[in-house]
């Protein structure tokens, strides 16, 4: 589409982060991936603030429980899971909101490279910044939970591997409403259902490892739910950008 | 028939509040989704109606017309 | 063929078959469901473990079936509007979602009812229960985002996506749920799934279910008509037609 090339040239002419809007869709995504961690790292509460709340969620629990290590231990994988996801859940409305205030994300959209490989690289900043993060914090408040030994290791891989799905999934939801200016609970609305085979499977290789049952199966699974997620969440994010921005 | 009288039917076998009611719920809900949607329509028709009436009074030829403001606030024309 | 799916998409065709269809459908769904209530709730047996509680299962099974089907009917029609932009495609998923989530909301109260019975409990997070209050949810997510826009467009765009991802969600869903329960409570007796239910039982469910079909069918038909109504009347047809019946 010639036509756009030369608007967007010229509309970006400033911009030194897409200088080459008629590159590959290699360069595209690499100059996204570039761009968003850039952003992301300036603004650092954005990616503080979802791993605070992960410990502060977690420190509500014993007090509003019991302090008792044995029942901690017992509910600690689901507990971590669960505040891990409402973590990752918070900071999805974040995800698109700024692209979209400032019209870059409108940008986004006239490139002539792939919109889902673009989305996908937005999804890829996310998870980087805030599902492996929490993924490596978990372990530190499993401590605090008297999580049993042997389960910390699963439990920032399953978290990790989850939060990848979780992000792809969150991103579309977080597309559907980036336009609607009270778009947060609708967006919880929409996305925590969806997580719940994540959830499961999550909580379940962490239980596994306590339990001394082979883990691998539970693995394998999240990472199965990851390949779907994967294959299918960048179209349905790049559809669900179009709406929200052409609409 | 599984039952021998009008209150053995009604008794269900000890069982009755919770058939009768998962029954009652059922059968209400299907009846005030049909009474809906029949209050629905004659709603949308006599709003119609009017409208046409209205404009035949105005000499017809009104240049922009607005669909039917929806009822139940969703789905509003910009 | 296609010239008939073309014809049956503009809303003027699809107003006037839908009002020769939509009689036969109302009368069938009001026949089978007064049938097979009759059937079900005086004429089965009594079941050997459950005695008469089990009645329920007639307004629980067909109304968990419906919820299901009509999601996925939602998604089918969401997937037609976002493909060939057949709009009476989305006025349907449009009418579909509130259905759907009434259906739900009864297969969950039917559910819980029955627990009082058999489990002694109104709540237990079975697995059946537990998929169909995500599905619930999932209903909610759908109605709420169509809801949220102020474009009727976007909105029926954005509902159709959802619709769509919802739908590829559901079995994952389903089956992680199942799985889940089987770890958690592996001795509880599940309510519906029996080893194998006599004629003089099921057939009452088969015509239950057909019923709900049927009602499911017929009010959409009707419900979407209205909708034609309300999106369509500027067009001069509708107007000649709101003159007809005056």
């Amino acid at each position: 589409m010639p036509h756009f090339d030369s608007r967007l040239a010229q509309e970006q002419g400033d911009m030194p982060l897409f200088r080459e809007p008629e590159g590959g869709a290699g360069v595209a995504v690499r100059a996204t991936l570039k761009r968003d961690l850039v952003l992301l790292m300036r603004r650092r509460s954005e990616v503080l603030n979802p791993l605070v709340f992960f410990a502060l969620v977690i420190t509500l629990f014993p007090i509003g429980i019991s302090p008792d290590p044995e029942l901690l231990a017992i509910i600690a994988p689901g507990l971590l899971w669960v505040a891990a996801l409402l973590a990752a859940l918070l900071s999805l409305d974040s995800l698109f909101r700024s692209d979209f205030d400032d019209g870059s994300l409108e940008q986004l959209l006239l490139a002539p490279q792939p919109l889902p490989a673009l989305a996908l690289a937005k999804v890829a900043v996310h998870w980087l910044l805030t599902g492996l993060p929490l993924a490596l914090m978990a372990p530190l408040l499993g401590i605090m939970l008297s999580l049993p030994a042997g389960s910390y290791a699963v439990l920032a891989l399953s978290l990790a591997l989850g939060s990848a799905s979780l992000s792809l999934i969150g991103a579309i939801g977080a597309a559907l409403t980036v336009g609607l200016s009270r778009g947060g609970v609708l967006l919880s609305l929409l996305v925590l259902p969806l997580y719940i085979p994540v959830l499961i499977f999550g909580a379940g290789a962490v239980q596994a490892a306590i339990l001394g049952d082979g883990v691998s199966a539970h693995l394998a699974i999240l990472g199965a739910l990851l390949a779907v997620a994967l294959s299918l969440a960048p179209w349905a994010i790049a559809a669900s950008l179009r709406i929200s921005i052409n609409g | 028939m599984a039952f021998d009288s009008l209150s053995g039917f009604l008794a269900m076998g000890g069982h009755g509040v919770y058939v009768w009611a998962a029954w009652g719920v059922t059968a209400l809900l299907l009846l005030g989704v049909v009474l809906h949607a029949h209050a629905e329509r004659r709603a949308l028709l006599r709003h119609l109606r009017r409208r046409v009436r209205r404009e035949q009074h105005h000499g017809a030829s009104g240049g922009a017309t607005t669909p039917v403001s929806h009822q139940e606030g969703h789905a509003r024309e910009s | 063929m296609w010239a008939f799916i073309h014809k049956l998409g503009s809303p003027k065709w699809f107003y006037a078959i839908s009002a020769r269809l939509q009689p036969w459908f109302w009368v069938a769904a009001a026949v089978l469901i007064l049938v097979g209530s009759a059937w079900g709730l005086a004429f089965a047996p009594a079941d050997y473990q459950q005695g008469n509680s089990f009645r329920i299962i007639y307004v629980h099974v067909p109304a968990a079936f419906l919820a299901q089907s009509i999601f996925v009917s939602m998604a089918v029609a969401g997937f037609i509007f976002m493909v060939w932009k057949i709009k009476i495609a989305d006025m349907a998923a449009a009418m579909m979602a509130p259905l759907g989530a009434a259906m739900t909301f009864v297969a969950l109260f039917s559910g819980a009812v029955w627990g009082v019975p058999t489990w002694g409990t109104w709540w237990m997070w079975d697995a059946r229960l537990t998929s169909m209050l995500i599905l619930l949810f999932l209903y909610f997510g759908v109605i709420a985002l169509r809801g949220a826009f102020s474009s009727r467009d976007s909105a029926s765009r954005a509902a159709s996506v959802l619709a769509m991802v919802g739908v590829i969600n559901i079995p994952i869903i389903k089956y992680s749920v199942d799985w889940w329960y089987t770890l958690h409570q592996p001795a509880t007796f599940s309510v519906t799934s029996r080893p194998a239910m006599p004629m003089e039982m099921w057939a009452p469910l088969l015509i239950m279910v057909l019923g709900f079909y049927c009602f499911f069918i017929a009010l959409t038909l009707m419900r979407t008509r209205s909708e034609i109504l309300r999106r369509e009347s500027s067009k001069r047809w509708v107007r000649e037609l709101a003159g007809e019946v005056s």
